[in-house]
Formats: C-alpha cells, structure tokens, sequence
C-alpha cells in the first residue's frame, strides 16, 4: 500500500515535469533556444489564474485563461525578442549563447514586474477539488482527488499535443519547421509563423504545469523556479527533442524522486534530481528517447 | 516573358560568388547552368530562389522580381528549388515528406490529384509511403525531393544537383524523367550540374560560369561542338 501510494504520488507530480519538460522541448527543438524565461511566462499566467481565482473563486474559469495567457506571452516572447535577435546576430559564438542570456534576463524581469503588481509575498489559492487523500477502510494515502485531477489535466494535454502533431496538417509544418527548416520553407512553409505557435504550446503548456502545481505549493514571483529546474531534467532525461521523451522523462523523475523522498530521506529532494539525471545519462548518453544523429517526433 | 537575371551580384562576406552576372532563359525552356566547383551555381539557385540575399542587380520571372523575397512567398508564386545534399526531412514519412508539397495550397481536390501522379511517375515511392525518408536510398531521395516539389504544381523548378552522389544509371533515370517531365507540364527548368554532359544532353540552352562570372551562354548543341569550351569547362 505504502509503495502504491508513493507510486501514485510520484504519477502525479511527474505528469506537472512531463508537462513543463513538454514547454521547454518544444521551444528547444523548433528554435534551439533554452527558454529560461519558461519559468517567468508560467508565473506572469498563473498570476493570472491567481486573480481570476481570488475574484471570481472559479478554478476552471482561470485554468484556461492562464492556458490562453501563456499561449500569448510565449508567442510574444518569440515575435519581439527572439525573432529581432536572430535576425540581428546570425553566427559566431554570441549567437548560440545569446539566447540563453536573454531568456535568463527575461525571467529576471518578469519576476520583477509580477513582484512590482502583486508584491513579494506568498499568496495561495485553494484546488477546486479535495487535497485530502483517497481513505481506504481506515487508511488514507497521501494521492487526493486533486492529485487525480492534476494527472488527467497532463494526460488530456499531451494526448491534444500528440494529436496535433502527429494528424494535422499544423503539426506536420511544425514538425518539418523543427527538423529541417530551410527544406520546409523551400516547401512552402512559412517557418517563422509555425514557430511562433510552437512557442505559444509551449508557453501554454507552461501555464497549465503552474496553474496546477500552485495549490500543492503557495504562489510567489519565483515559486516555479524549482519546477523548472525539475522540468529542464526531466526534459534531457527523455533525451530533449521529443514530446514522448518529455513526458517518459517527467514520469521517472516524479517516481524516483516520490521513492527517495520516501524510503530514503525527505532532505534530499534536489540533490536527488540530478543524481536521477546523472544515472539516466551515464546509462544512455543521449538520453531515453534521444537519438544520436536524428530526431524524433 | 521569361527568367530574366540582370547583373546580379552575390556576396558570401568579403567572397565575391556572383559578380555581375546576366542572362535570361524563355519560358519551357531548360537551362543548364554548367561549371567547376566553386563557381557559384549553388549560390545563385539559393539567391534565385529566396535564401539568400543579393548585393545588387536584378531578377525578374514573368515580369515580377523574385529578389527579397521569402522562399514560401516564391513557393506561392509557382517558383520550386530543389536544393543539393539534403533534399528531403529524413525524420518524416514519404508520405508526410510529399504532403508538405501540398501543405499550402488550397486546391486539396488538385493536390489528391497531383500526388497520385507522382506516385504513378515514382512507383517506388508509392510502395514506400509510409517509411521513414531515412530508409531512402539516394535516387529514391532525388525523385522524393522532385515530387514533392511537382505536387506544388511548379512552373519555375530550380534543380541544385540531382545527380550529386548517384550511380550512372539511375542519373540517366532522372534526366530522363526530367526531360519528359517538363515537356509534358511545360516547365521552365534552370538545372546546375557538375555534370556537363547529362545536362546539355536534356538542356535547350547552357550557361557557362566561371568564378561567379559568365563565360559563355548559347544553344547547348552549340557549346557541346565547341571544342574550347569541351576542353575548359565540359570535362571532356
């Protein structure tokens, strides 16, 4: 019982890492670009999610605003800074770094400005649902109903994700857009378009992984930081340029880290992470579902 | 009205690819664009086709210029480069490799329509469809690369080296296909090789540079009876 319940919790917060890993490899592979700020568009939409909740005490109202608010920043993130820098600085090597730096600073200034509107301190906001856990006769494992929901949100998600790229005629441009854009665009596909809707998955994809998270937590300018620490692991144990490989990724990162925090000692929460990541690499170099030249949907 | 290109020059940093060139090719006509490495007949299919922006001169194709623009714009306007190397997106299906010809256009009833005709020009791809472009070989690869290029309906085909890597008999196969190709649809063909002979054999008119300069432009069973040129520039 005990191992079924760590199984489940660690289910659950994996499906969130799945989920921000999701956001980060998109952005990765369709611009080559290690979004940092991924973290800050996440906490400007949750913010969002914050004030709709506090005002009209509707978590399913601020899920998809927050959803749609991400979509919009990241699409934003990508027209005004991303594009305008790659126009400007083409080669060399300040133009593989320069991104990275950018993005850090992003983070940095989005951080400020949400702290500027809703200050420093910590707020919080209830689940629309139990957080007590399932009882069973007369015990109760710590997996709640919302924890449930938490891992219904991401499966729901990444099942639109696969479909979308897998069956539609968008995600066949945003897969060819990501793979071989000079081929792509001699195809006729209009690249800067299609990356900028993948920035906007992935910055949607963020929210709802900050959104549900909160509850479990409590809501300040730099609470998701650790999530994207978590969500940049998970997304290079699945090996950085695939959907399945984020979603795998997440998933053993929850588990082993809901193992450790377990059977071994609740201190060694971040420690562990990388000490997850270390052992996934040394046993597969590129990753679970990385590939050495290719890459895969 | 035709492909009219007016002194352009092309510029790789302080590498001078193209320099002042100038010629024109008639409508349906296939033009060979023959020379040495290095001349700048990549260069210029990549400045023609969008990918690369020119310094000065000018280019025009039915009477609009087709200098700064974007690829997909071109693409749009019926003009489809075929570039060299990696032509096709390994990590796709045939299938998915073909459908992006198609992607654009709104006539989905005239794309069906175009693919199953290229499926009936490359039977090989149509038993291929659902593997991965990666499994290819490099013929398999060039006639992918082609008919995805055919299901956008091109009237403007750029063609960068479709015999680059390929055994002599299958280069036979896809100048031959070619050159029927374009009669049957009316094409008008610019194709840069190495490959002076095939390419004259198909072309209406060759265009020798050298250096990213012109050296000679004429019917191509003129320049193959030259016996300079054969000896300077057609490898014989």
């Amino acid at each position: 019982m005990r191992l079924i319940s760590t199984l489940l919790i660690g289910i659950s917060s994996g499906s969130i890492y799945s989920l921000m890993a999701l956001a980060l490899v998109l952005v990765w592979r369709s611009t080559r670009v290690v979004n940092f700020a991924q973290a800050g568009q996440a906490i400007a939409s949750t913010y969002l999610g914050y004030l709709i909740i506090s005002r009209t005490d509707n978590y399913w109202l601020a899920l998809p605003v927050a959803l749609v608010a991400g979509a919009i920043i990241g699409a934003l993130v990508d027209i005004f800074l991303i594009r305008t820098l790659n126009k400007r600085v083409k080669s060399g090597p300040v133009a593989s770094i320069s991104p990275v730096i950018i993005t850090l600073g992003l983070l940095g200034m989005i951080r400020s400005v949400v702290g500027m509107i809703w200050g420093g301190d910590a707020r919080a906001y209830k689940a629309p649902i139990s957080t007590h856990g399932f009882t069973f006769g007369t015990t109760t494992i710590p997996f709640s109903p919302y924890n449930l929901l938490t891992v219904f949100t991401c499966i729901v998600v990444m099942v639109a994700f696969s479909i979308i790229f897998q069956r539609t005629n968008l995600g066949l441009s945003l897969r060819a857009a990501a793979f071989q854009p000079e081929i792509a665009r001699l195809a006729g596909v209009r690249v800067d378009l299609v990356r900028t809707i993948g920035w906007a998955f992935a910055g949607g994809a963020g929210a709802v992984a900050g959104v549900l998270v909160t509850p479990a937590n409590s809501l300040s300018p730099n609470s998701l930081d650790l999530l994207l620490v978590l969500g940049f692991v998970a997304a290079v144990i699945g090996g950085l340029e695939s959907m399945i490989g984020a979603a795998i990724g997440g998933l053993v990162l929850g588990i082993g880290l809901a193992l450790i925090l377990e059977y071994v000692s609740t201190s060694l929460a971040f420690p562990s992470a990388f000490i997850i990541l270390i052992l996934v690499l040394l046993i597969k170099p590129s990753g679970i579902f990385g590939k050495k030249g290719g890459r895969d949907a | 009205m035709s492909l009219i290109i007016d002194n352009l020059t092309v510029r790789h940093g302080a590498i001078t690819a193209i320099d002042g060139l100038s010629f024109s090719v008639k409508e349906q006509e296939l033009a060979a664009v023959i020379g040495a490495n290095g001349a700048g007949k990549t260069t210029l299919l990549r400045t023609l086709s969008g990918l690369k922006t020119p310094v000065s001169g000018s280019a025009s194709w039915q009477g609009e210029s087709i200098l700064n623009c974007k690829p997909e714009d071109l693409v749009r306007r019926g003009i489809l480069h075929v570039s060299d190397g990696k032509t096709v997106i390994p990590e796709l299906s045939v299938k998915e490799n073909l459908a992006l010809g198609g992607l654009w256009r709104k006539d989905k009833k005239d794309v069906a329509v175009a693919t199953d005709e290229v499926i009936d020009l490359f039977p090989r791809l149509g038993e291929r469809l659902s593997q991965s472009a990666d499994t290819l070989s490099g013929g398999e690869r060039q006639m992918l690369a082609i008919g995805r290029a055919l299901i956008s309906r091109p009237k403007l085909l750029f063609l960068d080296e479709p015999s680059l890597g390929l055994a002599p008999l299958i280069i036979e196969q896809i100048f031959s296909t070619l050159d029927s190709l374009r009669h049957k649809l009316g094409l008008t063909v610019v194709l840069v090789e190495q490959n002076a002979m095939s390419a004259l054999g198909i072309a209406d008119i060759g265009i020798i540079i050298n250096l990213g300069k012109l050296v000679t432009t004429g019917k191509s069973k003129d320049l193959t009876s030259d016996p300079a040129l054969q000896a300077a520039y057609l490898g014989y």
